[in-house]
């Protein structure tokens, strides 16, 4: 319990302890901790603001499906209104075309029949003035009745 | 020793182990010599105050900003313990950057010197005397069981408190403090202001470095004396060595630890209040 010089060497020790340690201890050490206290930080940062990107993400897909059946749907009807739109003009257009063609045939049967009531015309009409012709050679003249006859096949037209 | 068929008595064993191997080779006998040194404390505080830098230097050069390894996080607990102490107790960031290396320093160092208690306590002094080939070769290990040493590192702090005392209010303003506070400014009360400032950083100082020397000193004579009952070579005396020996080692850790920990929060809170005016 005596004191000594031993006093001053430890005290003289103390302060080259604590001066090494302030000088080359202490300073990397609390960088250190505080380069890994400020990465663990921005770590957190990214991690929350991944989080929030993905969320907004999600977000972003599930419109995007939205518009997407949406105008799925809007092209469905406009092509289904586009098809009904064409079977229509080709259902008129059928019928037009079947129209026509029933006009076209009715006119040539038309035709062909006034063509053939000509024809029987003409004939009822020689074989009118055969048998006329047959009557007559035995009482009138074919020159002087031909205008009689002429009038009559008029008629018959 | 006391096994020996001229072994000590138990009253010259616990006094060969009390006296410190100092530079003059007997007992100093003045209670203040400065003439002498106790070649034992400053080996051994000396050494571990090494130990001690090896072991920081070492975590310092180690450490990145990555993962950190076992070693290093233990070093880093340390670390962010002290800072956090210095953080709360000093309120000047200038001032940290070197009060904080202090205590951690103090804190490691006196742990370390401590430790030496759980050393056996013949084992060193025995070795001690086969190596120097005098068989009654004094050696106390604890430099903390040393008021030399105790002392020496508590008025280091009395030194950091004058240096912060007068840079942080100025040589004036301190000198103003030592004789208006803690009463007021008076001229009666001039005198009786500046006697209660001299006694308080006495009583600081003394205090500081007694209570360590107090703890590892008493700590130490207990490990001796149960040592002795070991030394009676009797059952009784090899039981109660085990138990006893056992028990007052695993209290002394908390010893160790506590005392190492009361030390450096009294040097922040001593450089603390050196900060702060009355």
């Amino acid at each position: 319990m005596n004191l000594n010089a031993t006093l001053v060497a430890q005290l003289v020790v103390f302060f080259i302890l604590a001066w090494v340690t302030m000088k080359f201890v202490w300073p990397p050490i609390v960088k250190a901790l505080d380069e890994r206290a400020k990465k663990i930080a921005d770590g957190l940062a990214a991690a929350d603001k991944a989080k929030s990107d993905l969320a907004h993400a999600e977000k972003k897909v599930v419109e995007e499906l939205r518009k997407a059946r949406e105008s799925a749907t809007d092209v469905r009807a406009s092509a289904e209104k586009q098809a009904a739109v064409f079977l229509d003009e080709a259902r008129a257009e059928a019928a037009r075309i079947i129209a026509q063609a029933r006009e076209a045939a009715e006119a040539e049967a038309g035709v062909a029949a006034q063509r053939a009531k000509e024809a029987l015309r003409d004939q009822v009409a020689q074989l009118a003035v055969a048998g006329a012709e047959k009557i007559l050679r035995k009482e009138i003249n074919a020159q002087a009745h031909a205008d009689l006859l002429a009038n009559l096949k008029q008629e018959l037209q | 020793m006391s096994t020996e068929a001229h072994g000590p008595t138990a009253g010259e064993y616990i006094v060969h182990h009390l006296t410190h191997f100092n530079s003059t080779g007997h007992a100093q006998s003045a209670i203040i010599d400065w003439s002498v040194w106790n070649l034992d404390t400053l080996f051994f505080s000396i050494g571990l105050g090494v130990v001690t830098l090896l072991i920081l230097i070492k975590a310092a050069g180690a450490a990145t900003s990555g993962v950190p390894g076992r070693f290093q996080a233990a070093i880093e607990i340390l670390v962010e313990m002290v800072a956090d102490q210095a953080k709360g107790i000093v309120h000047s960031a200038e001032s940290r950057k070197f009060v904080a290396p202090v205590a951690l320093t103090v804190f490691f160092w006196i742990f370390l010197m401590n430790s030496m208690d759980f050393l056996p306590v013949d084992l060193l002094p025995k070795i001690w005397a086969l190596i120097s080939g005098d068989e009654h070769a004094y050696l106390r290990v604890v430099p903390t069981a040393d008021l030399n040493g105790t002392l020496g590192m508590s008025i280091g702090v009395l030194l950091i408190c004058l240096y912060y005392n007068i840079k942080i209010k100025g040589f004036g303003g301190w000198v103003h403090e030592l004789f208006t506070a803690p009463f007021g400014s008076h001229p009666l009360l001039y005198p009786i202001n500046f006697l209660m400032q001299m006694i308080e950083f006495l009583a600081k100082t003394v205090s500081h470095g007694m209570r360590l020397f107090g703890n590892m000193y008493a700590g130490e004579l207990v490990f001796m004396l149960i040592a002795l009952m070991g030394g009676t070579a009797t059952v009784f005396g090899f039981l109660g060595h085990v138990v006893a020996g056992s028990i007052w080692a695993v209290f002394h850790i908390l010893i160790v630890a506590l005392q190492a920990f009361i030390f450096m929060m009294l040097t922040l809170v001593y450089i603390g209040q050196a900060h702060e005016s009355h």
